[in-house]
């Protein structure tokens, strides 16, 4: 189907059901219940999924196949979003042109500065790119932000006043970004019995769009193209002393990649108007990075798993505080429960980075391959085809057991 | 090489696939039908807290989280009730408000304006939280307030201190109660004024991020007008935290005040290095050599210790001020948590009471009407004196402490001391000032949302 083997059009499908159904999916409890806490189906968490494993995707294309550690990529993250808001305030509030430009834009910047971080790999390749997204945030916070010459809007992020001359711009249309009028904003509730579900507009343009690019990098995945760059990871030096120049193929990657981090960015733009210069930060550009170590580095879907886990952690952890866990806790007698209570504490609210570095440590320990690996591993102990296997075959199924070195 | 191949079932079954994937988003185009975003309709109403839990100003977001909590308590008639008994309006009687439970939910700022604007959606969106609260930055602040606007809730803003929060980027659902740089110059000037005389030579330092200019532009046209000569502004960046080498040559720019325009960490440093230079003993134009910090905070001066002895500074409030409504919000928080409110504990604790009574005054959560019974309020028993929420910029006037730096202080909460208490006439303005965006910036419309 579409060009794709049957294990990549079954992966294909999966993620298209996933993220079709998310708003049923991530509301698994029913409102008002002790576990709402975690339901994450409401449209803004919902977004931020998709538009982050946009965002992972393009970056396990380079650092996935070429094993190039950028790690600056936050840079065309924010340089996309900024692009978008320009658009919203002078053209028109419509998404597509706005989605446009900040790919464009990333592209270019990732053509610039490829060309130049590429000379070096390794740890000097990794440097070079942090050097230059620490600059564009700079830039961005207070360099291009001046009263006199005012690009970012700094600190206080970028975004769209009543008085913006959006040229483009019809009273009839929503005063908010929208498709062709359709306001990204403008979310159905279906209401069941406790439950309920929400199925925002904003959510599916990004679901839609995250789709599409989950099956362009299958593409390139299969392609000569990714053979060559997965060549370029296993030993470049011997590709280059076979006479080929793996260069233009890295910074092909490069701007892949780039792109697919200004879309990102634009789309968050779309989302939500406002771009802020803290998207640039090298922290945002680490998160990146663990999410795709994080889900699986290589692989198809890790690193959407990957964007999809720590983003849960980031908005749903960081929000139980102790009167939350004091009714979690409250059928406790008094003195126990305020033990678990303290027990609990230091990993939420405040503490969900810790949780999150807990998980990371031993999913890199246990599971280098990252979730995706233990998914596998799962996915072999059920295996019909091993458990029933005899003589040989049986061999070759405890060798599938054990990791790899 | 690719594969090709293309069939007649197989493009049916994709244009299918690719159809029902573009009309998903065009069959939810209906919003629900309630009259306003997140209408309370249980027993309960969520207020929604976003305060920087992690981050460079975690320390004073903890103190703002106290405070709330302690005023939700207050308004569902549990404690001692604080400043209830003191406030100036009576509509609120410790049965919640109109009737419902007050709940809350919390979320971390990070004092970044993306992750508070998702924390801040997420509230809405998630909990259905019906006001929004907290912030001790005033980038995040200006970010939260447009995204409450598009949202149609209410933002009572916490700490923020530009003025562009209630100037350029003011908007119909977002209300400061803090004070702003441009307050904080016109009643630092006279007080500097009687102190250092009118001939002085001052250099600024600077945070190069939007607050520290409107510092910076406020600070140095209210002394400029009193007679002072500004030598030199130099621009840190914010992520400094050495500054010896913008201070080493301060000595010899002729300068004899040092105006550091910094808040939290940027100030601990920058004025510590100060004092360790050896500024402050330092003789020059025939003239004692003086530091100015525009804009104090209690943690700010906890972190920098004994250097503030001396040093001048402006603040929003302090909990030596003697009225009632101050000494019962230091007494219900003092027995609480043991230790006096901070300034921004204060404005945040003010805020959600301010926003309770609006609601009860209306006789409805609809953000208009609350914005409306907001407008021109006039109150006084939260602590600060009497006070007026100025209709055409949601800013509130009421007086400024001007604050010096103990010199033998008693404990680790006695750090500063009340220099005097500049009376609000001083520190007004008119709204369309062109400090605060000029006559371009208006409020815009009200937001009711859904």
């Amino acid at each position: 189907m579409l060009g794709l083997n049957k294990h990549d059009a079954m992966l294909f499908v999966i993620v298209l059901i996933l993220t079709l159904l998310a708003p049923f999916l991530l509301n698994p409890f029913p409102q008002g219940s002790s576990l709402a806490q975690f339901n994450a189906g409401y449209p803004d968490l919902m977004q931020r999924f998709v538009i982050y494993g946009i965002f992972a995707i393009g970056f396990n294309i380079l650092f996935g196949l070429t094993g190039y550690l950028s790690f600056g990529h936050a840079a065309f993250l924010g340089m996309g979003s900024y692009a978008a808001v320009w658009i919203f305030k002078l053209l028109t509030y419509n998404v597509v042109p706005a989605i446009l430009l900040s790919v464009i834009v990333a592209g270019l910047f990732a053509l610039v500065i490829g060309y130049i971080s590429l000379r070096r790999s390794g740890i000097y390749f990794s440097i070079l790119t942090l050097a230059f997204a620490q600059m564009s945030f700079a830039l961005a916070y207070s360099v291009l932000s001046n009263p006199k010459f005012n690009l970012t809007n700094g600190e206080t992020g970028l975004q769209v006043y009543s008085n913006d001359p959006q040229w483009l711009h019809r009273a009839s249309l929503p005063d908010m970004p929208h498709l062709f009028g359709l306001s990204v904003r403008s979310t159905y509730t279906l209401r069941m019995n406790g439950w309920t579900f929400d199925f925002n507009s904003g959510y599916y343009i990004c679901a839609a769009i995250m789709i599409l690019m989950f099956y362009l990098s299958i593409r390139i995945f299969r392609s000569p193209f990714g053979m060559m760059l997965r060549a370029i990871k296993s030993n470049q030096q011997r590709l280059n002393y076979t006479g080929l120049n793996s260069r233009p193929y890295t910074l092909a990657a490069f701007v892949i990649s780039g792109m697919y981090a200004g879309l990102a960015g634009g789309l968050l733009a779309a989302m939500d108007p406002l771009a802020g210069a803290e998207r640039m930060q090298w922290t945002a550009s680490g998160e990146v990075v663990l999410m795709t170590i994080l889900g699986g580095a290589g692989t198809l879907i890790g690193p959407v798993l990957g964007a999809g886990f720590i983003k849960y952690f980031e908005n749903i952890f960081s929000k139980i505080n102790d009167n939350v866990l004091h009714q979690w806790f409250a059928f406790l007698p008094d003195g126990m429960e305020d033990l678990m209570v303290t027990i609990v504490h230091p990993f939420i609210g405040k503490g969900w980075n810790l949780t999150l570095g807990l998980l990371f440590m031993i999913v890199v320990i246990f599971l280098p391959g990252g979730l995706v690996e233990g998914g596998q591993r799962v996915g072999r102990v059920f295996r019909r085809r091993d458990r029933k296997a005899s003589g040989a075959e049986a061999e070759a199924a405890r060798q599938r057991r054990t990791p790899a070195e | 090489m690719s594969k090709n191949d293309l069939t007649r079932r197989g493009v049916l079954k994709t244009g299918a696939v690719a159809g029902a994937g573009l009309a998903v988003p065009t069959i939810f185009t209906a919003g629900s039908a309630r009259a306003f975003t997140n209408e309370p309709t249980g027993s309960n109403v969520v207020l929604g807290f976003n305060v920087p839990q992690t981050g460079p100003y975690a320390d004073e977001g903890m103190d703002e989280l106290r405070a709330q909590e302690l005023a939700v308590q207050h308004l569902n008639g549990e404690g001692d009730g604080g400043c209830l008994a003191t406030f100036s309006s009576k509509a609120l009687d410790g049965t919640g408000i109109l009737g419902k439970k007050v709940t809350f939910v919390t979320g971390d700022t990070q004092t970044k304006s993306d992750a508070a604007r998702a924390a801040a959606k997420s509230m809405i969106e998630k909990d259905g939280a019906i006001m929004i609260n907290g912030g001790s930055s005033s980038g995040v602040a200006v970010a939260v307030q447009g995204l409450c606007q598009e949202a149609g809730i209410i933002f009572m803003a916490g700490l923020t201190h530009s003025n562009d929060t209630t100037g350029k980027d003011r908007k119909k659902n977002g209300f400061r109660h803090f004070f702003n740089a441009y307050m904080s110059a016109a009643a630092l000037a006279p007080v500097l004024e009687k102190a250092y005389g009118t001939d002085r030579r001052a250099y600024h330092l600077t945070a190069d991020y939007t607050w520290g200019w409107t510092q910076q532009e406020s600070i140095a046209a209210s002394t400029e007008a009193m007679g002072w000569e500004t030598v030199e502004n130099v621009l840190t960046p914010l992520a400094a935290t050495d500054f010896s080498s913008y201070i080493a040559p301060v000595l010899n720019s002729g300068a004899d005040v040092l105006v550091l325009n910094h808040y939290g960490g940027n100030m601990v440093n920058s004025l510590t290095q100060a004092v360790q230079f050896g500024l402050r003993d330092k003789q020059v134009n025939g003239k004692n050599f003086e530091i100015v910090v525009p804009l104090y905070s209690e943690l700010m001066a906890a972190g920098a210790g004994a250097n503030v002895a001396g040093v001048y500074g402006s603040m929003n409030y302090n909990w030596q001020l003697d009225n009632e409504g101050s000494k019962a919000f230091v007494k219900s928080f003092g027995e609480k948590y043991g230790r006096p409110p901070s300034n921004s504990a204060q404005t945040c604790y003010a805020q959600v009471l301010l926003y309770a009574d609006a609601v009860a005054r209306a006789g409805s959560f609809d953000p208009c009407a609350v914005a409306e019974a907001l407008e021109g309020f006039q109150f006084d028993g939260l602590g600060n004196g009497p006070t007026l929420y100025r209709a055409e910029d949601h800013q509130c006037f009421k007086d400024v402490l001007v604050m010096k730096g103990k010199e033998a202080p008693a404990n680790e909460f006695d750090l500063l001391e009340i220099v005097d208490v500049t009376p609000v006439a001083q520190v007004e303005y008119p709204a369309d000032h062109p400090m605060f965006g000029g006559a371009e910036a208006t409020l815009g419309e009200c937001n009711p949302g859904a």
